[in-house]
């Protein structure tokens, strides 16, 4: 494979990704937190509902893993297409 | 010992360390100065992104907005967070493998533009001294509360301990004294959470007792508790939705492309080794926010529930069920000599009735009481998290230390955000534009130059905020978000952005941006000269002043895209420039320009 080619492939691999992790973004925070806010409402999680959980800690907790998850994910990405740093 | 003497030796000896800090991080090069030579441990580097970001505002104002806002603060909580994600998927990693100094040097070298790096130095300059005029006020302030000290010299020896670790050791020093101002602060805002969470529902992790039940046997869970008690008293339930979720959406988002694009947190991404280690960065820095982050709500709630049981002691209508002016608590005292907390016995009982009087159902029903109007009628949001040991009964050296945080909180952000503007000048327009053959030597003493000025603006402006200052948080992350952000991303993104699309795309998305908030706010923020009141039924579709910035972000991009289409691509070496900043390999040829 080219050099050209092989970094089209990395960069279509690395969008990929990061359109995953910013679906999950966007599910926790705007789906959970806002659009369906009273709809989760309606289900408890110990003293919390469910909505406003997620609005004022799940999102939040949400969005750490996502970052871990993604630089584990390209540093493995990064080796695979050869692109890494020494 | 008494409380000031051991405010004063906790204070001291927090200063005493970023002094000391200070001498052993000097900076010798620009490298240096600018972005700590690049050799700043993730982890470390997440720990001083956390304290950067977490301003004044974020360890006093925030729980107190939570308390009296409930759910409707979770755009805060999200905006100010989820911004992260953006940053560490978007922009960090790629701005990290370009490898120079400035936010503005990336924009007028992606776009081959000395115009385009303008445009971004004045946003990035006026974004910052918005920024930097608030947490100059909250030094002041938290000198003034608990040092006993005038305002004036509050802020005086805040610009004094600036102006030592961040003219001497540039970014250097504020990067290993944020660091030290972290661990100040997030201990000191988490020692009183734990102690009154503890308290009120037996679970010593704040997190988890927002989630608990009632300590006191009633087997109900806190936030219903609060639910309840504060509909008896006319308001809106806590965890309901109040504002339209339009607006919410709109305001998370701005809030969190704002965060984004806010230069003095995207250059500290520059001062890791590596491309990888800007992405794992990311993520140490949002841990060390979302501790405090996700504490907060749980201040937020229980600050607002011990507020309303020490006046509502009773039954609502019961004529012994409020407060004895008399006997009130002496926090309650305290800050009725500050003004924060202002009552009025309206119907002359002696006793506190604090309700929703402008909730006429309810106003109508506490008529029938004896009550004439709601008494007390100042509670200053920036009490709950500075009186809130005073209230859960906290020993003195708590109260010491969430002294020491505040000011850590105000002095780190300060420092960031001089740092960013002192940059921009140096390197942006010096170096940049002016005199670009200036010596290593003489743009290092440019820069400290600079920042001396920066400090002395800043501290200028915190004695004399103008009367917009309070204005002025909606207009930094407009501007972030519809200026900056979209550049960034399109200039890593979209291999044929051009200069004419990303010039016309950052214009309209400043111009339509500041128009908006001009509108409702007054031209430059000059009171009389609005051209419509701030209120919801003026605001186009219902969306605010303060959530137009993704309304202009969107405008941003659509522009560029529209303009770059019809115009020249961009030459041959700026596409290869697009190419090589997307893959980390080589990222050490880049630390020694």
């Amino acid at each position: 494979m080219s050099e050209q080619k092989n970094r089209q492939e990395y960069w279509k691999a690395n969008l990929k990704l990061v359109a995953l992790c910013l679906s999950i973004w966007f599910v926790v925070s705007y789906l959970f937190g806002i659009i369906l806010v009273d709809q989760l409402n309606a289900i408890s999680l110990g003293g919390y509902q469910l909505g406003f959980w997620f609005a004022q800690q799940g999102s939040i907790y949400v969005f750490v893993v996502l970052i871990f998850f993604y630089a584990f994910r390209m540093n493995k990405i990064d080796r695979q297409f050869d692109v890494h740093e020494d | 010992m008494d409380l000031k003497t051991l405010t004063y030796i906790v204070v001291g000896a927090t200063f005493a360390l970023y002094i000391v800090i200070a001498f052993w991080s000097r900076a010798s090069t620009t490298g240096e100065f600018y972005v700590a030579g690049k050799g700043i441990h993730p982890i470390a580097n997440g720990m001083a992104t956390a304290a950067d970001w977490m301003s004044a505002a974020s360890f006093i104002s925030m729980a107190g907005l939570i308390a009296f806002l409930g759910y409707d603060a979770s755009v805060y909580l999200m905006g100010w967070t989820g911004g992260y994600v953006l940053l560490a998927l978007l922009l960090a990693p790629y701005l990290r493998k370009f490898g120079k100094f400035t936010v503005p040097e990336f924009i007028g070298d992606r776009y081959y533009s000395k115009a385009a790096r303008l445009v971004a130095v004045i946003c990035l300059i006026t974004a910052s001294i918005t920024y930097v005029i608030g947490q100059m006020k909250g030094v002041g302030v938290a000198f003034g509360r608990f040092l006993e000290v005038p305002f004036e010299i509050g802020v005086l020896v805040g610009m004094g301990i600036v102006f030592i670790y961040a003219v001497m050791g540039g970014m250097k020093g504020i990067t290993y004294t944020q660091i030290a101002q972290y661990c100040v602060l997030i201990f000191a805002y988490t020692v009183p959470a734990i102690f009154i969470a503890l308290n009120l529902t037996g679970n010593p992790i704040p997190q988890i007792g927002l989630g608990s039940d009632m300590a006191d046997g009633s087997g109900v869970a806190l936030l219903d508790k609060l639910d309840m008690i504060v509909t008896d008293l006319g308001f809106a339930a806590y965890t309901a939705q109040k504002g339209t979720t339009l607006n919410i959406f709109l305001l998370t988002l701005s809030l969190m492309i704002g965060t984004a694009g806010l230069p003095h947190v995207i250059v500290r991404f520059f001062t890791v080794p590596k491309v990888s280690d800007a992405r794992i960065s990311a993520g140490w820095a949002l841990v060390f926010i979302a501790i405090l982050y996700t504490t907060a709500p749980a201040v937020g709630a229980m600050a607002r529930l011990n507020l309303m049981n020490t006046i509502q002691t009773g039954e609502v209508g019961a004529v012994d069920g409020n407060l004895v002016y008399a006997e009130r608590p002496d926090w309650f005292k305290n800050w009725e000599k500050t003004g924060l907390l202002k009552f009025e016995d309206k119907n002359g009982d002696g006793r506190i009735q604090y309700y929703n009087d402008k909730n006429d159902d309810f106003a109508a029903k506490a008529a029938g009481f004896g009550w004439q109007g709601n008494e007390m009628v100042k509670v200053d949001r920036d009490i709950m998290v500075l009186a809130n040991p005073e209230i859960a009964n906290l020993p003195n050296w708590v109260i010491a230390l969430v002294a020491a945080g505040g000011l850590a909180a105000a002095l780190s952000t300060a420092a960031g955000l001089l740092l960013a503007i002192s940059s921009a000048v140096s390197h942006d327009l010096i170096k940049g534009m002016i005199a670009p053959d200036i010596s290593e030597k003489k743009e290092l003493l440019a820069s400290r130059i600079a920042m001396a000025g920066a400090i002395a603006l800043a501290g200028y402006l915190g004695m004399n905020p103008p009367g917009f200052a309070a204005q002025v948080v909606a207009l930094a992350f407009g501007l972030a978000a519809s200026s900056i952000f979209p550049a960034l991303m399109m200039g890593i993104f979209n291999k044929k952005m051009n200069r004419e699309g990303a010039i016309a795309g950052m214009l309209t998305g400043l111009l339509s941006t500041l128009i908006y908030i001009f509108w409702f706010k007054g031209w430059f923020f000059v009171p009389g000269t609005e051209m419509a009141a701030n209120s919801p039924d003026n605001w186009f579709m219902g969306i605010s002043p303060e959530s137009f910035g993704a309304v202009g972000a969107m405008l941003n991009f659509i522009v560029a895209i529209a303009v770059s289409k019809v115009t020249t691509p961009p030459p041959e070496h700026i596409q290869h420039l697009v190419e090589d900043i997307r893959v980390p390999k080589g990222s050490a040829a880049a630390v020694d320009h």
